[in-house]
């Protein structure tokens, strides 16, 4: 049985009145792809940057790589990476020259710091580029450079802040890939955040989907879809009529989703002619197994492909290349 | 001490990145040259201090100038590194807080010197144009004024950090020029003597530890001087460790 290689105890983090992060117990074990799934300001950040040693809770603690957040640490710092939400190279020097940098950071050896570099940028397929400024990169690039950062120090565990926010389908695809391999060559630990529910879905061995800074439920993505229980069904329309839906025993749950109406319905093929006819006319249906989308929805009352997230990653490397 | 290459790491950034922006070396250098001969050229067609012209007078408070303004928003553009997350990059690394202080100043103090020492050029250059008259400019007056400088800037650049650790967005950056450079600046005898203020003024001026640097570098490049050398520097030394002492406590607080 694998280790756990983190603990979380009772941790919270307030700031004036408002509880960001209320009371989370969590534990992690080795080698595990663990998602942090959340709306937006839901504590996903603030746990993520009390577990980084960035900001102190105030109260509870958390055991990464059995030393304290608290108590330990800069030996916390030594066993974890962090590729952050927003972009944190400096695109005025180039790739190679952003790595070295956090070699010295972490107090590597020369050789060692040289290898590695090597080594990561061949992993995310910049040991080309390595050479060119990194304002020269796309925002894919620079976000592989990032991840390639984050792994120079062989951490224990790797921190993924949105990994693939504001990216193109395809940027968004080498980087799953990398992760992938990561995580199959390294056994690393990898903790990230999403708001993608089809990233969550792909990448992760178990979740956590957090709401008002609470854990709201814990499992799988196959089991969270599963425990849904029943088929999705999605209606389209100007205006639906609910009439007595909700008293039918094989609905389950009636939702407000992306342009309609999603209902959990048990057997939903035997049962589309009743549940059409009473709703009336409508434009479109839709059946379907759960997703992650519905895990969501239903478990934090949001569609999340509603919202948008936060920031803007492009937007942040705009402002950010118009500094000085 | 592992702590080393950390701090080496940061002076190596803040300087090779000074150095690719050529557009902001020479906006450092322009800059004091307007001053030296808009308002020397101008006032100096009016003003003497005996067979010392105005431009003379006024260029070690140019030098001074210049350490003030680069030294100051030097520290204040780590408001730029905390927008984006280079920050937290920096702080979750293994280092300790003060270190990454120690290496900010002396990324700092760098491309402050690097602008002085071709500001100094530039005066060898009024020297031998005769533009400059009656200035020491000998390797001992140099390096005296340099030590000034290098003292100065490092409490200046702490007085950036110190604002740009507690500092959220750029917007206030206008405050910082209007209520803090400019006051320090006109109030620190630059471009005019000290020995006959008016009652009401002088406190303000002596009171200003950027008028010690001037006094100690005009002392010592020009002979004017209000005060001896060693009041000078023990003026800015202790100014530099006061600074430093609060630079470190507001890193190790600084809230990301």
């Amino acid at each position: 049985m694998a280790m756990n290689i983190i603990e979380i105890k009772n941790l919270t983090k307030k700031f004036n009145h408002l509880t960001a992060v209320d009371n989370i117990n969590l534990k992690i074990k080795e080698g595990e792809i663990f998602g942090l799934l959340g709306p937006n300001g839901a504590g996903k950040t603030t746990t993520l940057l009390m577990l980084t040693t960035l900001i102190k809770p105030t109260s509870g603690t958390a055991i990464i790589n059995n030393f304290d957040i608290l108590k330990q640490s800069g030996n916390v710092r030594k066993s974890i990476g962090i590729v952050f939400q927003d972009p944190s190279s400096d695109e005025i020097l180039t790739g190679y020259e952003n790595l070295k940098l956090h070699g010295w950071l972490y107090n590597m050896p020369d050789d060692l710091k040289e290898q590695r570099i090597k080594e990561v940028l061949n992993l995310v397929d910049l040991y080309d580029r390595k050479d060119d400024l990194v304002k020269k990169y796309s925002g894919g690039m620079r976000r592989r450079l990032e991840i390639a950062r984050g792994l120079m120090h062989h951490p224990k565990v790797l921190f993924l802040d949105e990994p693939t926010l504001g990216l193109d389908p395809q940027s968004r695809e080498y980087i799953w890939e990398y992760i992938e391999e990561l995580i199959r060559k390294e056994n690393m630990t990898i903790i990230l955040t999403t708001h993608y529910m089809d990233e969550a879905d792909r990448l992760c061995d178990r979740l956590a989907i957090i709401d008002h800074g609470k854990i709201v439920v814990l499992g799988s993505p196959r089991k969270l879809k599963k425990d849904l229980g029943g088929d999705i069904i999605r209606l389209q329309a100007k205006k639906i009529n609910k009439g007595n839906l909700e008293d039918l025993p094989y609905v389950k749950e009636i939702n407000k989703c992306y342009g309609g109406l999603c209902l959990t319905v048990i057997n939903a093929n035997k049962h589309l002619q009743e549940i059409l006819s009473i709703t009336g006319k409508i434009n479109s249906v839709e059946i379907r197994s759960p997703t992650m989308d519905d895990v969501f929805l239903h478990y934090t009352g949001r569609d999340m492909r509603a919202s948008s997230p936060e920031g803007g990653w492009a937007q942040k490397a705009m402002t950010a290349s118009v500094r000085r | 001490m592992s702590e080393l290459k950390g701090i080496y790491a940061l002076w190596y950034r803040e300087s090779k990145v000074f150095l690719r922006e050529k557009s902001r070396i020479i906006s450092s250098i322009i800059n004091p040259l307007l001053w030296f001969f808009i308002i020397g050229g101008g006032l100096g067609s009016a003003v003497s201090f005996g067979n010392i012209n105005y431009q003379t007078f006024i260029y070690p408070g140019i030098l001074v100038q210049t350490a003030l303004f680069s030294s100051v928003f030097f520290g204040v553009y780590i408001v730029w590194d905390k927008k984006i997350d280079f920050m937290k990059e920096v702080l979750v690394a293994p280092m300790k807080r003060t270190s990454i202080f120690v290496g900010k100043i002396l990324g700092g103090s760098t491309d402050t010197l690097i602008q002085i020492f071709i500001l100094l050029l530039i005066g060898f250059i009024f020297i031998l144009t005769g533009i400059m008259t009656e200035i020491n400019f000998t390797i001992f007056t140099i390096l005296i004024s340099i030590a000034l400088l290098f003292i100065t800037t490092v409490s200046l650049v702490s007085i950036g950090l110190i604002l740009g650790s507690q500092m959220e967005s750029p917007e206030g950056f206008q405050l910082i020029i209007s209520f803090l450079i400019f006051p320090m600046f006109f109030l620190s005898g630059a471009l005019f003597p000290i020995d006959n203020l008016p009652s009401w003024l002088e406190p303000f001026i002596l009171f200003n530890p950027v008028t010690y640097a001037v006094d100690g570098i005009r002392g010592t490049m020009l002979g004017i001087s209000r005060f001896s050398l060693i009041l000078d520097f023990l003026v800015i030394c202790i100014f530099a460790i006061v600074m430093v002492l609060l630079g470190t406590y507001s890193f190790r607080k600084m809230k990301i």
